[in-house]
C-alpha cells in the first residue's frame, strides 16, 4: 500500500540492523515511550530482529492502561445514570474499575457508545437535547487538542448536554519521574511521534539537559522504529545527548501552533494519577475554570471518588521499564486479555497484551524470556 | 540483576472482572468469548455426537442419504449497505454454511422478527433481495415464520434462516482434518464486508468505494471437489475473521498454521480503513470467502480451479499446516519475522491512538 508500504521493507529493515550490528560495541538499555510504538515493536517481531546488546523496554505510553481506577470509577457511576450517554474511544470499555467495566455498564442498560471523535460527541448532543452526553476524554497531547476544541465548541455554541470526564495525561512529566527514579536503567528514549507531532519537542530538550541522555523522536512503521533504535544507538555510542527527530514526514520543532493553542485555551495543568506508577505532578489536563459548566467530574458530583489501587502484579514494574511482561508469573496464565490482572493486559497497546497477542510462540521455544 | 529492592514509588494494579454473570456483545464475536459461551453454557445442555464437532452445518444421515442441515440468524445494522443487504446476507449466509460441509444446498427456512413501526417498503425491498439470492443461488425457501416484537425490542428487522441440502457420501470435510504438509488456500480479498458495514455505521462517515462481497459459495465449491478429494476442511470466515477461522481449525486438528502475511490479498481501501481506525484485517468479517485446507499434492489444481470460478479469480495460497506449535496460527511478517495471530477475546475494539 502506497505511503505505508515503503515503511516495512524488509531488504531496508535488515540494511539498518546489519548497520546497528556494525555500531554497537556494549549493550544499550532503550525505552519506547507510546503505546502505539509498542504494538508496532511486537506486531512486527522487530525485537526479533534487533542484535543481542539492544535491549527494548516499554514505557507508560499507553493511555488506556494508565488512566487511573478512580477515574474509570467515576466514568462506570456517570454511565450508569439513566439519563447520560457517555461516550468513548473503544478501548476504555474494557478496562475494569474497581468494581466494574463499562462493557458491563453498558450490559446492565447504561448507554454507552464507541466514537472516533470528540466532534461525533457533540453531534449526538445537538441530536438529543434530552440527553446527558458525557465524553470521556482519554490520552496523551495526541487527542487532546480535538477534546479540547469539542469543549470550546460547546461552549460557544452554549450547548448545555455537553460536558466532559477529562483524564488526559502529558508525557515528558512522565519521562522525568521514570529517570528520576534510582532504579532507572533507561539510557536512550524513543519518543512519542504523534505527540510531538502535537506538542513539537522544545519540552524534550529540557529533558535531555537535565539528565543528559539522548531522545529520538520516533515514528510508527517498522523502518521508522529501526531508524530510531539507529539514532539513539550512535549517539549513545559517541557519548552524545541531544534531541533528534527521526519523525520529520509528521514533527516539527514548534509542533502544531493552533491545535497548541486551542490545548492551553480550555485546558490546564494539574496534578495527576497514573495507574501502574503513582501520582505524577503535574502530569495531566484538567478543565480550566472558565470551562467548569463543561466538567463532567462537577455535574455529576463525582470529585469525591477515590480508589486505592490494590499490588496485585508487576505492571508497576512493567510501565516503567524494571521489567518485561514476562517477568511476571501470571503473564499468559493466570493473567490473559480475557482476565487480565493489571492494565497492561487489557489495552492492546499494554505491553503485556503486546506481548501476549504477537510474541509468546517465541517465547514458548526458547524456554526463556 | 541485582536483588529486588522494593519500588520507590507506589505499586497499584487493578484487579479484573473474570466472573461474567450476564451477556456482553463481545460474547456474539465470534471469539474467545463466544467459545467459552458455547463450551461453557450451551454445549452441556445439548450434549451428542453431531453438535460437538462445531463445524459450521451438521450432517445427519437420514434414510439413506447424508442430509447437511444449519441454521444462521442475522442482526446487521444499517440493513442494507453497498454489496448488498440483510436479505442477501441471510441467503448467501446459510447457503454457505452448507457449501462448507461439501454439501449442495437444496431448500431454505426464513424466520422473521419485525419491530412494531418498521417501514413495509423496508419489508418488501428485503424480501426481493431474498427472491433474487435465494433465486441465484438455487435454492428455494419453503417455509418460514413471522413474529412482530413491541418498538424498542428489536432493532427494525433480525432474520433467521435455517438450510438443508445434500452431501455425497465421499465428501468429508470437517475442521479436524488438518495435517502437517497441507496447504492454505483463500479465495479472495479479506475485509470487505466488514470495513464496508463499518463505514455505514452512524458517526462512522468516510468515503469509499469498498463494498460487501456477500455471495454463495456453494458452486466455487463444487469445482473445487470436482478439482480433487484432497480438500481437508472448507471454512467461510465471517464473524471474527480469518483469524478465527484458522484459529478453530488448528485448535481443532491440534496442528500449527503458519501464514504468509504478504500472500493474503487484501484491498487497498481496505487496509487503509484498518490503518486509520486501528483494526487488523486478519480479524474482520468477510460474507463471501472460503478458505480451503487441502492436501499438498492437490493443492496447486485446486487453486487452478479456483481461478476459474468467478469468486475464485484472486484465490491466494496464504499458508501451510505445521507439526510445530500446535493449536497455534503464527504469520511470518514482511519482515521476515513471526508472531501469533491470536483468537480475540471479544469485539476487536478501535485503538485509541
Amino acid at each position: 500500500m502506497k505511503y505505508l508500504d515503503e515503511y516495512r521493507d524488509e531488504k531496508i529493515a535488515r540494511g539498518i540492523v546489519a548497520e546497528l550490528t556494525r555500531r554497537a560495541t556494549r549493550p544499550w538499555v532503550l525505552m519506547e515511550i507510546c503505546g502505539g510504538q509498542t504494538h508496532t515493536l511486537m506486531r512486527y517481531g522487530i525485537d526479533e530482529m534487533l542484535p543481542a546488546g539492544i535491549e527494548l523496554v516499554h514505557g507508560p505510553g499507553c493511555p488506556v492502561c494508565v488512566t487511573s481506577l478512580e477515574m474509570i470509577d467515576k466514568a462506570t457511576e456517570i454511565a450508569s445514570r439513566p439519563d447520560v450517554t457517555l461516550i468513548s474511544y473503544g478501548d476504555m470499555l474494557r478496562v475494569p474499575g474497581s468494581h466494574t467495566d463499562l462493557l458491563h455498564v453498558k450490559a446492565r442498560g447504561g448507554d454507552v457508545r464507541v466514537v472516533y471523535s470528540p466532534t461525533e460527541g457533540l453531534k449526538f448532543a445537538r441530536a438529543n437535547p434530552g440527553r446527558k452526553v458525557v465524553f470521556f476524554a482519554v490520552g496523551f497531547e495526541t487527542t487532546a487538542p480535538a477534546n479540547a476544541m469539542a469543549v470550546w465548541q460547546a461552549k460557544r455554541e452554549g450547548l448545555r448536554n455537553f460536558s466532559m470526564l477529562a483524564c488526559h495525561v502529558l508525557v515528558p512529566p512522565a519521562i522525568r519521574a521514570l529517570l528520576s527514579s534510582p532504579r532507572n536503567r533507561v539510557q536512550g528514549f524513543i519518543g512519542p511521534g504523534h505527540v510531538c507531532t502535537v506538542m513539537g519537542y522544545r519540552e524534550y530538550e529540557d529533558l535531555v539537559r537535565e539528565f543528559h541522555l539522548p531522545i529520538v523522536v520516533g515514528g510508527f512503521e517498522p523502518l521508522d522504529l529501526l531508524e530510531a533504535i539507529l539514532m539513539l544507538v550512535t549517539q549513545l555510542e559517541e557519548r552524545r545527548a541531544v534531541v533528534e527527530n527521526q519523525y520529520v514526514r509528521s514533527v516539527t520543532y514548534e509542533g502544531n501552533l493552533p491545535a497548541q493553542k486551542v490545548l492551553a485555551e480550555v485546558f490546564e495543568v494539574c496534578d495527576r494519577k497514573w495507574r501502574g506508577i503513582g501520582g505524577i505532578p503535574e502530569s495531566g489536563l484538567s478543565l480550566r475554570e472558565e470551562y467548569a459548566e463543561f466538567d463532567a467530574d462537577r455535574i455529576f458530583g463525582t470529585e469525591g471518588v477515590t480508589a486505592d489501587e490494590p499490588a496485585e502484579c508487576i505492571s508497576a514494574e512493567v510501565l516503567q521499564g524494571l521489567k518485561k511482561p514476562t517477568d511476571c508469573s501470571a503473564f499468559g496464565t493466570r493473567c490473559t486479555p480475557e482476565n487480565p490482572l493489571g492494565a497492561p493486559m487489557v489495552s492492546s497497546e499494554g505491553a503485556c497484551a503486546a506481548y501476549y497477542q504477537y510474541r509468546r510462540h517465541a517465547i514458548a521455544a526458547t524456554g526463556t524470556h | 540483576m541485582p536483588p529486588e529492592t522494593k519500588l520507590d514509588v507506589a505499586l497499584n494494579c487493578p484487579v479484573p472482572i473474570a466472573a461474567r454473570e450476564s451477556i456482553l456483545l463481545g460474547h456474539g464475536s465470534g471469539g474467545r468469548m463466544s467459545g467459552d459461551l458455547l463450551r461453557n453454557v450451551l454445549l452441556p445442555a445439548l450434549q451428542n455426537p453431531v453438535l460437538e464437532r462445531l463445524d459450521d452445518q451438521a450432517i445427519v444421515d437420514v434414510g439413506g442419504s447424508r442430509i447437511a442441515f444449519t441454521t444462521d440468524s442475522f442482526v446487521v445494522k444499517p440493513l442494507f449497505f453497498p454489496g448488498g443487504d440483510i436479505g442477501t446476507l441471510a441467503v448467501n449466509g446459510t447457503v454457505n454454511d452448507l457449501a462448507m460441509g461439501g454439501a449442495e444446498p437444496l431448500f431454505l427456512s426464513l424466520a422473521l422478527i419485525l419491530e412494531e413501526g418498521l417501514p413495509l417498503d423496508t419489508l418488501r425491498r428485503v424480501m426481493e433481495s431474498i427472491r433474487v439470492a435465494a433465486a441465484l443461488a438455487g435454492v428455494v425457501v419453503v417455509t418460514g415464520d413471522t413474529k412482530v416484537v413491541e418498538k424498542g425490542s428489536g432493532d427494525g428487522l433480525f432474520v433467521n434462516t435455517s438450510g438443508i441440502g445434500l452431501v455425497s457420501s465421499e465428501v468429508q470435510l470437517s475442521a479436524d482434518q488438518a495435517r502437517p504438509g497441507d496447504r492454505v488456500l483463500l479465495s479472495g480479498t479479506i475485509g470487505d464486508h466488514g470495513i464496508t458495514i463499518l463505514s455505514q455505521r452512524e458517526g462512522l462517515e468516510f468515503e469509499s468505494a469498498i463494498a460487501s462481497d456477500t455471495a454463495a459459495l456453494h458452486t466455487l465449491v463444487a469445482d473445487m471437489l470436482r478439482a480433487s478429494c484432497e480438500i481437508r476442511c472448507l471454512r467461510d470466515p465471517t464473524r471474527g475473521g480469518l483469524s478465527s477461522s484458522l484459529n478453530e481449525i488448528a485448535a481443532r486438528s491440534r496442528v500449527g498454521i503458519e501464514l504468509k502475511e504478504d500472500a493474503i490479498p487484501i484491498r487497498e481501501e481496505v487496509q487503509g480503513a484498518c490503518e486509520i481506525l486501528g483494526l487488523d484485517p486478519l480479524y474482520v468479517a468477510n460474507e463471501g470467502k472460503l478458505l480451503a485446507i487441502v492436501g499438498p499434492t492437490a493443492a496447486e489444481r485446486i487453486l487452478e480451479a479456483m481461478h476459474q470460478h468467478p469468486l475464485g479469480r484472486n484465490a491466494r495460497m496464504i499458508g501451510t499446516v505445521t507439526d510445530s506449535h500446535p493449536t497455534m496460527v503464527t504469520l511470518r511478517t514482511r519482515l521476515g519475522t513471526s508472531r501469533i495471530v491470536d483468537l480475540l477475546s471479544g469485539d476487536q475494539l478501535p485503538r485509541i491512538c
